[in-house]
């Protein structure tokens, strides 16, 4: 077996009892790698079914028992789910509230994170317990207040009421960058002042171009929350063409007799391919953000 | 983009540091300060005080005091069960998902040939978007095609009408979710890298057994990132909604009608506002409750190192 063979391979030197011992070990990291290898492909058999499905004929998608590769490949699933709805239009819907949603944060994030990591004042260690607790609020408690709110502002079937609140920060994101500014060594900021720097100047010359990796983060998380977004566009816009993708997408199911499978996980494919794309390519900050969020604070 | 520029100089000229500061730190956190009023000091106090009132699509809310709660605790039939199913769903996914997460993340600690290419694969499924996760899984558990029922099909178990029998669609929604639980996983992984490797060495020479050395050193040093994911776990799915929607609307018989679902019928079907600030105000203590309990419970049994820092 390939897998055994290569835990051996690192032949570590160490007492001799760690030798005699060595069969029971292979065996069972074998063993960890086999369950490993089955769970792991457990985990992403719903995806590649999901892209399989897609690419379906009518027939093959409800053959039995089941099939693996298309035969032939319908590409045209694609283009059609995106004429059943406009797919494209959702699309742009749910990228332009995206796109505002990262500048707002951008905008909005790092100034709260850098007064509460590095500017001394009264009441600001309450003020951040305050913030935490705001992490931690069930939202579905502001709901229908908020609603309301919205609703008398006149932003009913307008984009504001999901971008409006990126302006004025969000609690995970301060949180997780005032962590990051914390990391940086006090005398930095303090020998910037004696220079005669703003805390402005602070702010945008030094700690933000060493704050990369923590702004990609929060950016990346901006990016999934909106993308995936699916409540507030759906109480806040029922014009069907400024529909979000998310909630586009639920038409599918609601639809289901009208439409086939391979639409639907044509559709479900389109919604998931530039989170998977953007996972790709920034693999690292996805992984090391989620980690972040677990520290305690 | 210097601050005289905001304010009068000779006003700012004449405060002291500390003063400076303080103005300086306020500015700053203005944006969030207001957010903070605006988004959920404001609605926090409305959804407590519209929990007093009857207030439909059109017209003006009035007062009717205690009313929405008399009618939740007393004639609502639907509220006791949606309480239970939200109940049912807590108890099953919280558990399971921290027990999954804990268990993957242990196995991905070892030593592993390709362990970036394992922590990927259980990884990914969390950032599918949710509700193309749920379409996948409406397909995944169909019935008769369904390549699940088709798995079972192969162990020569007859598979179940997932999302269309009252016994079966809450296990399949609690499924769904669990299929997302490499985003905990990730953060038990941090955790469990976090372990200074020398107590383990140092317990190996004692003479520890490898269970006796994760009972006695990885458990105990992870109840802290246990106890928070745990905490974020249980708001989270006091709140389950999207799956539902998507997957089932409440149905079979109720059975996957949850809390949200169905206040989300009454606030943006029904048009019911009032009824449902009042759901929404009786979920948030509920909440509350629960959160205070496990935060209480966890001076004994969450280990802090150098004696307790928070």
């Amino acid at each position: 077996m390939r897998v055994a063979e290569s835990v051996n391979l690192p032949a570590r030197a160490g007492p001799s009892w760690r030798y005699r011992r060595s069969t029971r070990r292979v065996l069972r990291m074998s063993a960890v790698h086999l369950a490993l290898v089955a769970t792991g492909f457990l985990f992403l058999l719903p995806l590649l079914w999901m892209v399989s499905t897609s690419l379906k004929s009518l027939t093959q998608q409800v053959a039995w028992p089941p099939e693996w590769i298309p035969q032939p490949f319908v590409w045209r699933n694609y283009p059609d789910a995106a004429a059943f709805l406009p797919l494209v239009r959702y699309t742009l819907n749910s990228l332009t509230i995206t796109v505002l949603f990262v500048i707002g944060t951008l905008l909005s994030c790092p100034l709260i994170a850098y007064a509460f990591a590095r500017i001394r004042f009264p009441g600001r260690d309450f003020l951040f317990i305050v913030l935490i607790a705001t992490i931690m609020l069930p939202g579905v408690v502001r709901l229908i207040p908020t609603y309301l709110m919205f609703r008398q502002l006149g932003f009913l079937n307008t984009y504001l009421p999901m971008v409006l609140p990126a302006f004025f920060g969000s609690p995970l994101f301060i949180f997780l960058l005032r962590q990051y500014f914390r990391t940086f060594p006090e005398e930095l900021a303090d020998a910037a002042r004696m220079d005669g720097a703003s805390e402005i100047g602070i702010l945008y010359r030094i700690f933000m171009p060493m704050s990369g990796p923590a702004l990609a983060v929060i950016t990346i998380f901006a990016v999934q929350s909106q993308w995936n977004d699916f409540v507030d566009p759906l109480i806040y816009l029922n014009k069907e063409k400024m529909r979000t993708l998310a909630v586009g997408l639920y038409y599918f199911r609601a639809y289901q007799d009208t439409t086939n499978w391979g639409q639907m996980m044509a559709a479900a494919t389109m919604m998931t391919a530039p989170i998977l794309i953007l996972f790709a390519l920034f693999q690292r900050y996805f992984i090391q953000g989620v980690a972040l969020t677990g520290m305690k604070g | 983009m210097s601050v005289s520029t905001l304010v009068p100089a000779a006003w700012w000229a004449r405060l002291g540091q500390a003063r400076r500061r303080t103005f300086l730190g306020y500015l700053f956190l203005s944006p969030w300060l207001v957010g903070l009023l605006a988004f959920t000091l404001f609605p926090i106090l409305a959804v407590f005080g519209l929990g007093f009132m009857e207030y439909g699509i059109f017209g003006r809310p009035t007062w009717v005091g205690l009313e929405n709660y008399r009618d939740i605790l007393t004639n609502d039939r639907l509220f006791l069960t949606t309480l239970g199913n939200t109940l049912y769903f807590v108890a099953l996914s919280v558990p399971l998902s921290t027990v999954i997460g804990f268990l993957l993340a242990v196995a991905l600690n070892t030593r592993l040939i390709g362990q970036t290419l394992f922590r990927t694969a259980f990884y990914v499924p969390s950032i599918v978007p949710q509700v193309a996760a749920v379409l996948l899984f409406v397909w995944l558990f169909h019935p008769q095609i369904g390549l699940i029922n088709f798995a079972l099909d192969l162990l020569g178990l007859e598979g179940p009408n997932w999302l269309g029998r009252p016994q079966w669609a809450k296990p399949a929604i609690v499924i769904m979710g669990l299929w997302g639980v490499g985003g905990g996983m990730i953060i038990y992984l941090a955790g469990l890298q976090s372990i200074p490797q020398h107590l383990y060495e140092a317990a190996e020479i004692d003479g520890a057994t490898e269970m006796r050395r994760f009972l006695m050193i990885t458990i105990p040093l992870m109840t802290p990132t246990l106890f928070y994911n745990l905490i974020i776990g249980i708001i989270g799915s006091f709140q389950v909604f999207v799956t539902a929607y998507v997957a089932t609307q409440g149905g079979p018989l109720n059975s996957t009608l949850f809390y949200v679902l169905y206040l989300y019928r009454y606030g943006f079907e029904e048009f019911r506002l009032g009824y449902a600030s009042a759901l929404a105000w009786i979920l948030f203590l509920l909440v509350l409750a629960l959160t205070v309990v496990v935060f209480r419970s966890s001076s004994s049994w969450v280990y802090y190192e150098s004696g307790g820092e928070r």
